[in-house]
């Protein structure tokens, strides 16, 4: 009976501690009805929902941004609640099941997020042809999925202008996650930034292989700090913690090291003390974008690219506070120059 | 049939279903935390898994890879040897199946046979590393194995990135025609979700685990290895050449198993940023299994069931995945520390006896 009990309260002691970690969980979901639009009758209570990668919705990046988006546009048109809803993806395998959950339940709007997920929307897409998707980063040939891409190269380019103005030792870094067309974009952008300003700053570039390894993006900044390297861009997912991690570790010590976000204004989630500033991708805007046209009875499938003349891409707000006037100054012109088509960043 | 009620009161089942359910109450007990519905959240998962015959078949996808991954783990067991390589074992038989699948063009009578055949020697192989650096120079398998996982992961993605992956995309070329297992006309019974002959083979696998180990003199051996090397060599049978045999034939399952998933579900191989898990996930199903062939199809089953319905939990109940981790973890921690379920189990199993006589 004595063993009974010691392993009863062993049980409750370990229940109560993973009780302990959940209680959180329900205040994440907005409450549907706050939103302010008065009487406003929405034009279509439509259903939209959303498929992560393996990243998930807490990814501080580009899946978090799209589920924003989705929790926005659910507001803006004051749906219920459970008009919008995601699913996260375990592994590549998950992506069909996943979203194929949603096209055969009816939903008005399935996203994908990702590149990665390109092949398996095609497929869905083709097997559903009544069935309207979106996906991001990725191009998908089907009439009835809306492609949207973003100029990332034409924001990291006004990163690297920010980076080559601010960098103390001439050298700066790129932190990748995966080597494919989206990451790419990031990195050749961002090069060109540098370069244009300063054609003698060495731009040291690493590919970690993943986008949800924080701890390789820790040990991949240590090693570029420590080879001189004082302001990183990293274009890496969760893989880009690691990095904010490291820079942490580091001012702490005393050294000038900084980090430049991606994806979302990184500094709200980092802090002011390590990153410079953020490319910012709108990919929340673009959600909604998608979305709305669709409620409004205008959505069609084909590829769209978003880029600076769009407000797609840009750095983000905040930069005031550790980017000082006259480099914003230059980082407005040339944005000017991209937008008119004076400058073309290169992409491959 | 009498035997077959004997087994389903015998200890080994018992325990294992009493910690399933210990297992199931503890995940109930935390979604009720969460501020969750248990019972919406359970029921959720059982109509995802057979509300439709999509998800039904998609399911039995799930299901597939973990026998082959859980039956490399229960063979080595078998053995005395803990094969965590299973994972890169089974990236290695993707790999294999690959390479053949787009490189050759054969009648489809030879080619897929061919592929599934290059996954299974590829595994094979793989797993026979770690054998022969235990048999040949004493290192730990556990060791080796995990780190064989890693080398089997970024190998993929070189072979990968290096000859099969045309520019500016993160796929390989698919593989020819010939070579898909994929079951067209069950699929489309199925709506769509992609079934194949990897499922039949894994059920046949497990088969062939049985009748090798207690039906011949060479699973004689390997179990005696297991059960106790020592005596095993005093009794003249040769001890490193049944560990590396062991962990050639646990490497050969994930590799078929790897082998399968692409032949029958992707038909391609994709750059991976990381493991695929049915290696790891493997492991328990072979610890929930008793290391029993009949065992690892009944928990893999049930591990595909869980892994497939979270998805339901989270979409119709709004639980989040994070959770149906916690259930499966409870599984996972039951079975293994049985002799807490032993407490729950005693009283029944005592009531039984006193019944029965």
């Amino acid at each position: 009976m004595k063993k009974v009990l010691s392993v009863l309260s062993v049980a409750t002691l370990s229940l109560s501690l993973v009780l302990a970690g959940c209680g959180s969980k329900p205040e994440a979901q907005p409450q549907g009805q706050t939103g302010s639009n008065g009487g406003a009758p929405a034009a279509k209570a439509i259903k939209v929902g959303m498929v992560t990668d393996v990243g998930g919705v807490n990814d501080n990046s580009f899946n978090q941004s799209a589920w924003e988006g989705l929790q926005k546009l659910q507001t803006d048109l004051n749906l219920p609640k459970e008009n919008v809803n995601y699913l996260q993806s375990k592994s590549d395998a998950d992506y069909v099941p996943n979203l194929t959950q949603f096209v055969k339940d009816g939903w008005d709007l399935t996203w994908g997020i990702g590149f990665l997920m390109g092949d398996h929307l095609k497929k869905v897409a083709d097997e559903n042809k009544n069935a309207k998707l979106a996906i991001i980063d990725a191009e998908v040939d089907a009439p009835n999925v809306a492609s949207v891409l973003f100029k990332e190269h034409e924001g990291s380019f006004l990163a690297g202008v920010v980076a080559a103005k601010m960098t103390k030792t001439k050298k700066v870094g790129f932190v990748g996650g995966v080597d494919i067309p989206v990451i790419k974009r990031f990195d050749l952008g961002f090069e060109a930034g540098v370069k244009a300003v300063d054609p003698s700053i060495q731009v040291i570039k690493v590919y970690t292989g993943a986008f949800d390894k924080p701890d390789m993006g820790k040990s991949t900044a240590s090693s570029m700090y420590g080879q001189g390297v004082d302001i990183i861009f990293h274009a890496s997912g969760g893989t880009g913690d690691g990095v904010f991690n490291e820079a942490k570790d580091r001012k702490a010590k005393g050294e000038n090291v900084w980090v430049i976000g991606v994806d979302k204004d990184q500094s709200l989630t980092f802090g002011d003390e390590i990153t410079l500033t953020s490319m910012v991708k709108r990919v929340d805007e673009a959600v909604i974008r998608v979305a709305k046209d669709l409620s409004e009875g205008k959505f069609q499938g084909g590829v769209q690219w978003l880029g600076l003349a769009e407000n797609g891409v840009g750095l983000a707000d905040t930069s005031t506070k550790n980017v000082p006037e006259d480099v914003l100054k230059l980082v407005e012109e040339y944005k000017q120059k991209i937008v008119k088509g004076e400058i073309t960043v290169p992409d491959k | 049939m009498n035997r077959v009620i004997a087994v389903f009161t015998k200890e080994s089942f018992l325990v294992p279903a009493v910690a399933i359910i210990l297992g199931l109450l503890t995940g109930a007990i935390a979604m009720l935390a969460g501020g969750f519905n248990p019972v919406d959240a359970y029921m959720a998962l059982i109509k995802k898994v057979f509300g439709s015959a999509y998800n039904f078949g998609e399911t039995i996808r799930q299901i597939t890879p973990l026998i082959f991954t859980g039956l490399a783990v229960a063979f080595a067991f078998r053995t005395g040897l803990f094969n965590i390589g299973a994972e890169g074992q089974f990236i290695v038989g993707m790999i294999a199946s690959t390479v053949v699948g787009v490189s050759f063009d054969l009648p489809a009578i030879i080619h897929a046979p061919l592929a599934i055949l290059a996954g299974a020697v590829a595994g094979g192989l793989w797993g026979a590393i770690a054998g022969y650096l235990k048999a040949a120079r004493g290192v730990n398998e556990v060791i080796t194995s995990i780190m064989l996982n890693w080398v089997a992961l970024y190998l993929a993605n070189w072979v990968m990135n290096a000859f099969f992956i045309p520019a500016g995309k993160q796929t390989s070329e698919e593989v020819k025609d010939s070579a898909i297992i994929t079951i067209g006309w069950l699929a489309e019974m199925f709506d769509n979700a992609r079934l194949h002959w990897g499922t039949l083979i894994a059920v046949l696998a497990a088969i062939f685990f049985y009748i090798l180990l207690w039906k011949t003199k060479s699973g004689f051996e390997l179990r005696s290895v297991g059960l106790n090397p020592h005596a095993s060599e005093y009794a003249g049978m040769n001890v490193n050449r049944n560990i590396v045999k062991a962990m050639f034939f646990g490497g050969m399952f994930a590799g078929i198993g790897g082998a399968t998933e692409i032949l029958g579900v992707f038909h391609y191989q994709a750059i991976m940023t990381q493991h695929t898990g049915y290696g790891f996930d493997g492991i328990a199903v072979a610890l929930i299994g008793g290391n029993t062939p009949f065992g690892v199809i009944l928990a893999a089953i049930l591990f595909g069931v869980l892994t497939f319905g979270a998805s339901g939990m989270q979409f119709s109940a709004g639980v989040p995945f994070e959770l149906i981790r916690v259930v499966i973890a409870s599984v996972i921690f039951f079975v293994a520390a049985h002799g807490i379920v032993k407490i729950f189990v005693k009283p029944i199993l005592k009531k039984k006896k006193e019944g029965g006589n």
